[in-house]
């Protein structure tokens, strides 16, 4: 077993940890953006959608137990990383200039982090019911947990849907560089599929903040209304 | 041509260190930025103060010496060159120079713009070669390589491990180096016997230097003065990962 502490001790093994956790993070989140844009399709549809979520236990606790675990492997990764990258220039340039690294990449600490504190927040909302926990108690007309009201009510909010709107865009400054650097850190870099490798993640964060932002910017401007009888 | 340089200053490794403005007048614009840094120690020399220190050698592009940050650019401003080969004609006058050396904990500065870098010595030292038996040299194309993989090795081959891949990266890391040398070896079939043990011991002795990690900026290529490709890396990636997992 000696051969693994070494590879996870390593700079490259931590990385690859960082990359395959970072993929299983990205996959959730492209599923969790599909699962809620049922909210388009009414109360009933993402009501439904939810409780068989919930319906299968133990389908829901592997999931998340998966997820935990990338998480705080991808987390707690990086910081070992990011300290030793510190570690590694004690003594930094008078004169600061970039070459041509884009914002996205130089920054994946910090837009990493605020998402952290975003998702803690967003798990104290909806998932744990903390923020809001008369939202959360709400049922609709056929005895489901009303997740529709909830996220209606929670996004009529000014500040609530604020803080989702900021934290979907550093999201996406995250995976924009995140998902496109992934490949190379798996070893996958060729000058046929460069082109794709490249776009993937600029595209991929797009399509999720469009997606993601659809939500509260359609609550705000009243296209996604309460239903009838929810106060 | 006058320009006002700012130079990093350190008396020894102890030396905490810090930027001097220096007026330097009647620059010849064909003069190289070595030549000029000459031009302005002679002077210094001249009025009785301590010169710069700073690492030259060949002087056209080919050792690696030359190692300085020229306005937060390794080398300076233009792509594919050393610091040697950058001319006065490419600034203006009255411009505001800063010339800084390598930072990073695994180059210590020794002299103002003098740094350590035998930790690329050590990492080479601990794989970076081929163990053949020497003797004669054996008949030219005795050991058959196609094209495309000599044209890959032999351009990892021109890294001339100047350093300018540590001090372009934000976290200081060697990956391009090491990445350059693990390939120039590793796509011929002389590197095969140990291509997995080389690339273990020389990322080894990389993590133990104090180097950073890759964090896909990709800063370091577009330093490069011999634009050695970040696919270097994605293969050195692959062979530790597939060294570490494999038998």
């Amino acid at each position: 077993m000696s051969w693994v502490r070494k590879t996870v001790a390593s700079t490259i093994g931590a990385k690859f940890i960082v990359a395959l956790t970072g993929i299983v993070l990205v996959g959730f989140v492209i599923g969790h953006m599909l699962g809620n844009l049922q909210i388009f399709l009414g109360q009933d549809a993402l009501n439904n959608y939810a409780q068989m979520l919930h319906n299968t236990p133990a389908l829901l606790w592997s999931a998340r137990l998966v997820l935990i675990l990338s998480f705080f492997a991808h987390i707690g990764f990086t910081i070992k990383l990011t300290r030793q990258n510190r570690l590694a220039r004690p003594q930094t340039y008078a004169y600061q200039q970039s070459i041509q690294a884009p914002t996205s990449s130089r920054t994946m600490i910090f837009s990493g982090l605020l998402v952290l504190s975003f998702v803690i927040y967003h798990l104290l909302h909806f998932t744990l019911g903390v923020t809001h926990p008369e939202h959360k108690s709400l049922v609709d007309s056929m005895g489901r947990p009303d997740v529709y009201s909830m996220v209606v009510l929670g996004f009529q909010n000014i500040w609530v849907s604020l803080s989702y709107i900021v934290a979907i865009i550093l999201l996406g400054l995250h995976l924009s560089h995140g998902v496109s650097s992934l490949w190379q850190t798996l070893g996958l870099n060729h000058v046929k599929y460069n082109t794709f490798i490249k776009a993937s993640g600029p595209v991929l964060a797009l399509t999720l903040v469009a997606g993601n932002l659809s939500m509260p910017v359609a609550v705000l401007l009243g296209f996604l209304s309460l239903p009838l009888g929810v106060v | 041509m006058n320009l006002t340089l700012k130079v990093w200053r350190q008396s020894g490794p102890q030396d905490k260190g810090k930027i001097v403005d220096y007026a330097v007048k009647d620059i010849n614009s064909h003069m190289s930025f070595l030549e000029m840094l000459d031009v302005l120690n002679e002077e210094l020399i001249a009025k009785g103060e301590e010169p710069i220190a700073f690492d030259h050698d060949c002087r056209e592009g080919i050792c690696g010496s030359c190692s300085m940050m020229i306005d937060g650019i390794p080398h300076g401003p233009d792509r594919g060159t050393t610091a040697c080969q950058l001319h006065m004609r490419r600034f203006k006058d009255g411009d505001v120079v800063y010339v800084e050396p390598w930072q990073a904990k695994a180059f210590p500065v020794i002299k103002d713009l003098v740094v350590d870098r035998s930790a690329f010595d050590r990492i080479i030292q601990s794989g970076g070669f081929v163990s053949i038996n020497t003797g004669n040299a054996q008949d030219a194309n005795a050991l058959p390589v196609n094209k495309d993989s000599a044209e890959a090795a032999f351009d990892a081959a021109a890294c001339i491990g100047c350093g300018a891949c540590v001090a372009a990266c934000p976290n200081a890391s060697a990956m391009l180096f090491v990445a350059a040398k693990v390939s120039h070896l590793g796509k011929l079939p002389q590197g095969q016997p140990e291509r997995a043990k080389r690339v273990q011991s020389m990322v080894s002795t990389m993590d133990t230097e104090g180097f950073g990690s890759c964090t896909n900026t990709f800063e370091c290529e577009a330093a490069c003065p011999k634009e050695i490709s970040v696919t270097n890396i994605a293969q050195m990636n692959r062979d530790y990962m597939q060294s570490s997992l494999g038998d």
